[in-house]
């Protein structure tokens, strides 16, 4: 057992572009269903505007990557508002049917050979960094210290991904503590009670998915940043990973995503690390190391069942909310 | 059927001559603030409310009885925009209602309760107390992100909702989760948050269902306040001492028409009222009834 690379690798995944990508997901989806009560499960398509949003525009179009990163946040809006307009007049559980068939039919268009000049089909989209790491204030060089050392390129990744997570934070923060959060959280509770005493349910609940969507694209932008598009990456599974790492958080939290991404992420990093080599060490025995690997999904699927069934209100979740849980 | 046992010493005094000329189904009124004109509504084959004319009085406490399944509920709905109607037009307070959502007929003072209470039970008393409230710029998106610029109109409603909270006797309550209260008091939260909307007609569907007595005395008195403050009262309700002791004018609806109106002592007189609604043996043994103690036949009515 190669434990000094096991816990080198483990505590990478504290403080990697995946994680903030996660954490940036899960608090578009705390948005979504912690406050609004929207039931998003498209998460994943929203991470795919993101990420191709942006790649297509640098690649296709020619653009800067701070314009790549406008184009997919525009996109985004355009996606909510398509999603929202025939569905939100329904009841939540609709909106979860639309969201989750909508992420698909995104994925089949960006996997699709028709458009392979533009998505890249299968292949996905790389090497569109030039404008991004020409636009990096880092001097070549290593930075960091530890398992946390960084070339200039993944550092300026690093810090402009913490960057927007800060910024979502606080935006989240003010938007929920406010009296606007108060009618948002108001629609999740009832959203008949509150039209009653005239509010626009509609336009509220717009807004939230809007929002939301935002931060779920700003992840994908996060998670396409250091390296390449992939197709596979933004299947309905990814939905479910940043459910996991909401619900391990907290939905009806703030700070909850963010450390249930990081949870999550140090959980799988250590164990696609320890479970291979409990195997080759005879420690596991009747499987193979490849099998070892994906046993994490398994246990990821073990993780979210217990925790919805045993701590459905998440980590930094208020234990008094339990209590009147219907 | 004694409604002098719970009867404050002082009661408010009912309020007349509401109507213009006979009294009859759809008969006009001196004030009306509510007007209704050809409104139907089907579900499928069922016609659930098919009223050609209805006139609800300002500034008085208006009753809206009938049986089970008369279309109250829906003509409720159908008045506050949460349903639409088939046919028909309707105004409040001389605005034409047709086509206008339910969140904008709630804007221009006209607010509601539900017969299932809605508590926002995650919210805390007081933020379902200032979510009534009007005009808070915070409300919109782009506000709030600003807090200095919401901040002095939220201590105001805070203010206001403490003073309502107060005489609803729930201020101690204020931090607790809504989910926490129990039934009658969900009701008065319910009641509170819907003045916290300033509004000038109040419509209460079935206010005292699953209320203890207790609470039903201090609940009608509430209600008796809001016409003492100028508000305009229309409610359902199955409890006949509550109507016959706070209702100005009472409406009888039954199989979607309103089959009788009048000030309640002389509509509860009214055979079609008892025919449809209160039924011949109201004032018989439910034993009788019931056939489980037989008691010495009356003569039938």
């Amino acid at each position: 057992m190669d434990w000094s690379a096991i816990f080198s690798n483990t505590a990478q995944g504290l403080f990697s572009p995946a994680t903030m990508a996660f954490a940036l997901a899960a608090l578009g989806l705390a948005m979504h269903f912690g406050f609004a009560g929207l039931l998003n499960f498209g998460i994943a398509g929203f991470m795919a505007i993101g990420a191709y949003g942006y790649a297509i525009s640098i690649l296709t179009f020619g653009f800067e990557w701070w314009q790549g990163i406008l184009v997919s946040l525009v996109a985004s809006v355009i996606f909510s508002l398509i999603l929202g307009i025939p569905t939100l007049r329904l009841r939540g559980d609709y909106l979860a049917i639309v969201t989750i068939a909508a992420a698909e039919i995104l994925r089949l268009l960006f996997l699709t050979n028709a458009f392979v000049d533009v998505t890249g089909s299968a292949d996905g989209l790389s090497g569109y960094h030039n404008s991004f790491r020409a636009a990096n204030p880092f001097p070549v060089g290593d930075y960091g210290f530890g398992p946390w050392t960084y070339n200039n390129n993944e550092m300026w990744v690093l810090v402009l991904g913490l960057l927007t997570l800060v910024i979502c934070v606080s935006i989240l923060l003010l938007l929920i503590n406010s009296p606007w959060g108060r009618v948002i959280k108001g629609i999740r509770e009832d959203e008949d009670a509150v039209r009653a005493l005239g509010k626009n349910v509609f336009a509220y609940k717009m807004q939230a998915l809007i929002i939301g969507g935002i931060f779920g694209s700003l992840g994908g932008i996060v998670y396409a940043l250091p390296s390449s598009v992939n197709p596979g990456v933004y299947v309905t599974s990814l939905t479910f990973f940043v459910w996991t790492a909401l619900l391990l958080g907290g939905a009806a939290t703030i700070f909850g995503p963010v450390l249930g991404a990081v949870i999550f992420w140090v959980l799988q990093a250590f164990l696609s690390n320890v479970l291979p080599q409990l195997v080759s060490s005879g420690l596991l025995p009747f499987i193979s190391s490849i099998q070892a690997s994906t046993i994490r999904f398994i246990l990821v699927g073990v993780g979210l069942m217990l925790l919805v069934i045993y701590r459905p209100q998440g980590i930094l979740g208020d234990k008094k909310e339990l209590t009147f849980v219907k | 059927m004694s409604s002098s046992a719970n009867t404050p010493a002082n009661p408010a005094a009912k309020t007349t001559g509401l109507h213009i000329g006979e009294i009859r189904p759809g008969v006009a009124k001196v004030d009306p603030i509510v007007t209704i004109d050809g409104v139907s509504r089907h579900f499928g084959g069922l016609t659930a409310v098919d009223v050609e004319h209805l006139e609800i009085p300002r500034g008085a406490i208006t009753a809206l009885i009938g049986p089970n399944g008369a279309g109250k509920t829906t003509l409720f709905n159908l008045l506050t925009g949460f349903d639409k109607p088939d046919t028909g037009t309707w105004s409040f307070a001389g605005h034409a209602l047709a086509g206008i959502p339910a969140f904008k007929v709630a804007q221009m003072g006209q607010v509601r309760t539900f017969q299932l209470t809605k508590a926002l039970s995650l919210l805390t008393v007081l933020e379902n107390m200032k979510l009534g409230a009007k005009d808070q710029r915070g409300e919109k998106l782009l506000y709030s992100l600003f807090p200095f610029l919401w901040k002095a109109k939220e201590a105001e409603i805070e203010a206001k909702a403490m003073e309502l909270l107060k005489r609803f006797k729930l201020d101690t309550k204020k931090d607790d989760f809504a989910a926490s209260l129990s039934g009658g008091q969900r009701k008065l939260l319910e009641m509170a948050r819907a003045l916290m909307t300033d509004p000038v007609l109040v419509m209460l569907d079935e206010p005292m269902a699953g209320v203890n007595p207790a609470l039903t005395q201090s609940l009608l008195e509430h209600v008796l306040g809001l016409k003492k403050e100028g508000m305009t009262v229309l409610f359902v309700e199955h409890d006949m001492h509550m109507v016959r002791h706070i209702a100005d004018w009472v409406i009888v609806m039954a199989e979607g028409k309103v089959v009788a109106e009048g000030p309640a002592d002389q509509v509860m007189k009214n055979p079609a009222v008892i025919d449809a609604y209160l039924g011949s043996h109201q004032d018989d043994d439910l034993g009788t009834i019931t056939g489980r103690i037989t008691l010495p036949k009356k003569g039938k009515k």
